[in-house]
């Protein structure tokens, strides 16, 4: 059964999001395949963003060191480095520019995931709002990189860009006069493009660190495969086809037609065809639109986790695992012997149940008092969740009776349910603690359990697998203890458009089940089941 | 099953290589035909002020601090400059050009680019920057002969037109 507290992803966009997530969901496939869900570049595209960052700074920290400031100069250098140093500054060079242009790929990637996901709405508007600034930077950055080159290209960009501008009725005199005709032209622009071009850069990555500072455990750096691969292809490219400049630029010559770097200029042939005027309202009009996307419309929030003083002993564990740092350890009010509370900001609470999940007290064992984790969730507390499997559970018939603990972005546990299945949704399978796994399988509710949720890398409240995972294998608290038979626990991590591979997977693992003699049950549990009949 | 799984890798990094590669310079993009050349015109220059001097009268004098006084005052609202360009005798350019400024006391401001024809070209140009009703202040007649691509800039600069 799903929870009726799904969160409403009803919205106006969503005839845009349905076909942008099939297609990420597709692609997911295709990439976990090609290189596994660890190091799928489209799992990590928040991390490779910073990743690429860095090389920008350091090919461009090198580049800088051989960069003069003048009018010949400046295209001299470039080329000195493009030709005669090209086994080191040129690489350099080619870097800096195909990193840059990675940049712009991998965060428009980012930004088209996040929206198809939905995962810009609610808590989360503080993130993709910072993001817009840090796009806006990243093309002003780039498009001023592309001046100091001071060849063809940069003449037209320098052009296009001043009288981009000058439509603007703030600037006394024309900026395109500085580029009017060769005299017009003098060595300080250098200086001032310079400053411009490192200056931006730095604004964008103090931006970056706001921008990921409300989540818990940000993946700003890719896993360590997909970095390597990373820099060792950015190389090869540029060692096979490295940037190279266009001509030396000549005011009184037209630069045209040049080479277009279409990630950073694609809207410059736009100035031509529509004019300043149309070109500005989509800038500011296209970033003032994606800042109020989180709330057009706005989420509708479910009631947040709620904190039972009387069932906290201050452990942390759930502060530690809210992906969204929604969890904060204060100081102890009730007086008990503990250092430390759990208290939540509502306002950042995405209601994933995660803290649920980590937390100790979560024990659907619970019989001395009512099952009151000492963290619960508002709209789902965790004895709901183990009513709805007694549910379950109970219509169950056959010799492989397998409850299905699914979540409610992945394959839609009724979906897959049959009479020797069923489902229980949560919002995220990591609200499930694993003493639910033991529960089901020692009090004999059924033969088998089957986990599911959002594919890795892809949980639409990031850590859900992930957690899940750790604490079945023992390497994350509260983990699962070692008496429950591994072999009666199938994980999968499906995309909502995978029933069939769930479907299918379910039906083998039920057959492993009919094979497999008798429940492994704990005698300790027996003897409680026994006392509690 | 490895072999397809190396397939599937080389694809998508051969694309997304590709990708970067290509559109990093490619294809690519001319905003004017290349066998045809650019006359630029472009200049900030002001205008003489609007509406002349007024002598103050010894009151108003004496109503102002006793550190700003002045015996005249003058308005500082300028008036729009008139440009008029004509290419080979048609008219190419004509513009009234109002002064900048949030009180219009700053230069009238102009920049324009046309795309002219490679070839002989003889180019009219006429400014009016004060309040006669009739003619120009300013007129000079250029003939230049422009090869494709190239780019012709036209100033206004001290009381004169500068060609470069």
């Amino acid at each position: 059964m799903d929870t009726a507290e799904k969160t409403n992803t009803a919205d106006a966009l969503a005839f845009l999001k349905r076909p942008l997530r099939a297609v990420y969901m597709h692609c997911d496939r295709l990439l976990d395949y090609a290189f596994g869900s660890q190091d799928n570049p489209f799992h990590s595209l928040g991390g490779l963003g910073f990743y690429l960052y860095w090389i920008i700074a350091v090919s461009g920290i090198y580049v800088f060191a051989f960069f003069d400031t003048g009018l010949t100069e400046a295209y001299g250098s470039i080329e000195a480095m493009t030709r005669v140093q090209w086994w080191l500054g040129g690489i350099m060079r080619s870097l800096h520019r195909y990193a840059s242009d990675g940049l712009i790929l991998v965060m428009g990637l980012h930004i088209m995931r996040e929206f198809a996901f939905d995962r810009y709405r609610g808590t989360r508007w503080y993130s993709w709002v910072l993001g817009v600034p840090t796009v806006a930077l990243a093309f002003a950055a780039g498009i001023t990189g592309y001046w100091l080159v001071w060849d063809r290209l940069a003449q037209y960009v320098a052009e296009t860009t001043a009288e981009l501008l000058d439509w603007l009725p703030i600037f006394g005199s024309p900026i395109a006069r500085n580029f009017l005709a060769p005299s017009y032209v003098d060595d300080r622009f250098f200086t001032l493009m310079l400053f411009i071009h490192i200056a931006l850069p730095l604004v964008m990555l103090f931006i970056m660190w706001f921008h990921v500072n409300r989540v818990n455990h940000p993946r700003i750096n890719p896993p360590r495969n997909l970095a390597i691969a990373t820099l060792v292809l950015l190389i090869a490219l540029s060692l096979v086809y490295p940037a190279v400049s266009q001509g030396p630029a000549d005011l009184s010559r037209v630069p045209s037609p040049v080479g277009l770097d279409w990630y950073y200029l694609w809207s410059y042939p736009l100035i031509d065809v529509w004019g300043p005027a149309w070109v500005w309202l989509l800038y500011f009009g296209g970033s003032l639109a994606l800042m109020m996307m989180p709330w057009l419309p706005p989420l509708k929030r479910r009631p947040p986790a709620v904190v039972n003083l009387d069932n906290c002993n201050g452990c942390t564990r759930c502060a530690v695992d809210c992906p969204y740092g929604a969890i904060r350890m204060g100081v102890r009010t009730d007086g008990k012997p503990f250092e430390r509370e759990a208290v939540v900001n509502p306002a950042q609470c995405v209601s994933c149940g995660i803290c649920t999940g980590a937390c100790p007290t979560a024990t659907p064992f619970r019989r001395a008092s009512a099952l009151i984790p000492g963290i619960d969730l508002g709209g789902l507390p965790l004895l709901t969740v183990r009513e709805r499997t007694h549910e379950a559970a109970a219509a169950l018939a056959g010799a492989a009776r397998v409850v299905v603990f699914g979540c409610d972005h992945g394959v839609a546990v009724n979906a897959v349910a049959s009479e020797s299945v069923a489902g229980v949704s949560l919002p995220c399978t990591g609200m499930l603690p694993p003493s639910m796994i033991d529960y089901v399988l020692s009090r004999r509710l059924a033969d088998g359990v089957v986990i599911t949720g959002c594919r890795d890398g892809a949980c639409r409240y990031r850590f859900g697998p992930q957690w899940t995972e750790e604490r079945i294998e023992g390497k994350r608290d509260p983990q699962l203890r070692a008496r429950v038979p591994r072999e009666r626990i199938l994980r999968v991590w499906a995309g909502p458009m995978e029933a069939t591979r769930l479907t299918r997977e379910i039906a083998s693992f039920q057959h492993r089940l009919a094979t497999l003699t008798t429940a492994t049950t704990d005698p300790a549990d027996e003897s409680r089941k026994a006392v509690a009949e | 099953m490895k072999p397809l799984r190396y397939a599937a890798q080389a694809i998508v990094v051969l694309i997304t290589l590709g990708l970067i590669g290509y559109f990093s310079a490619s294809p690519p993009y001319g905003r004017v035909p290349a066998e045809n050349a650019i006359i630029k015109l472009s200049f900030a220059h002001a205008a003489v002020k609007k509406g002349g001097c007024r002598e103050l009268s010894a009151e108003e004098i004496a109503r102002l601090a006793p550190n700003m006084r002045r015996t005249t005052v003058c308005s500082r609202e300028r008036l729009p400059v008139d440009i008029d360009v004509l290419l080979n005798g048609q008219p190419l350019y004509a513009e009234r050009l109002p002064p900048t400024g949030l009180s219009g006391d700053g230069p009238s401001r102009a920049y324009e680019r046309f795309v002219v024809p490679p070839g002989a070209h003889t180019l009219v140009l006429r400014l009016r920057d004060s309040d006669r009703t009739e003619g120009f202040d300013y007129e000079t007649t250029h003939t230049v002969t422009l090869a494709a691509g190239q780019n012709l800039a036209i100033d206004f600069f001290q009381g004169g037109f500068r060609f470069e």
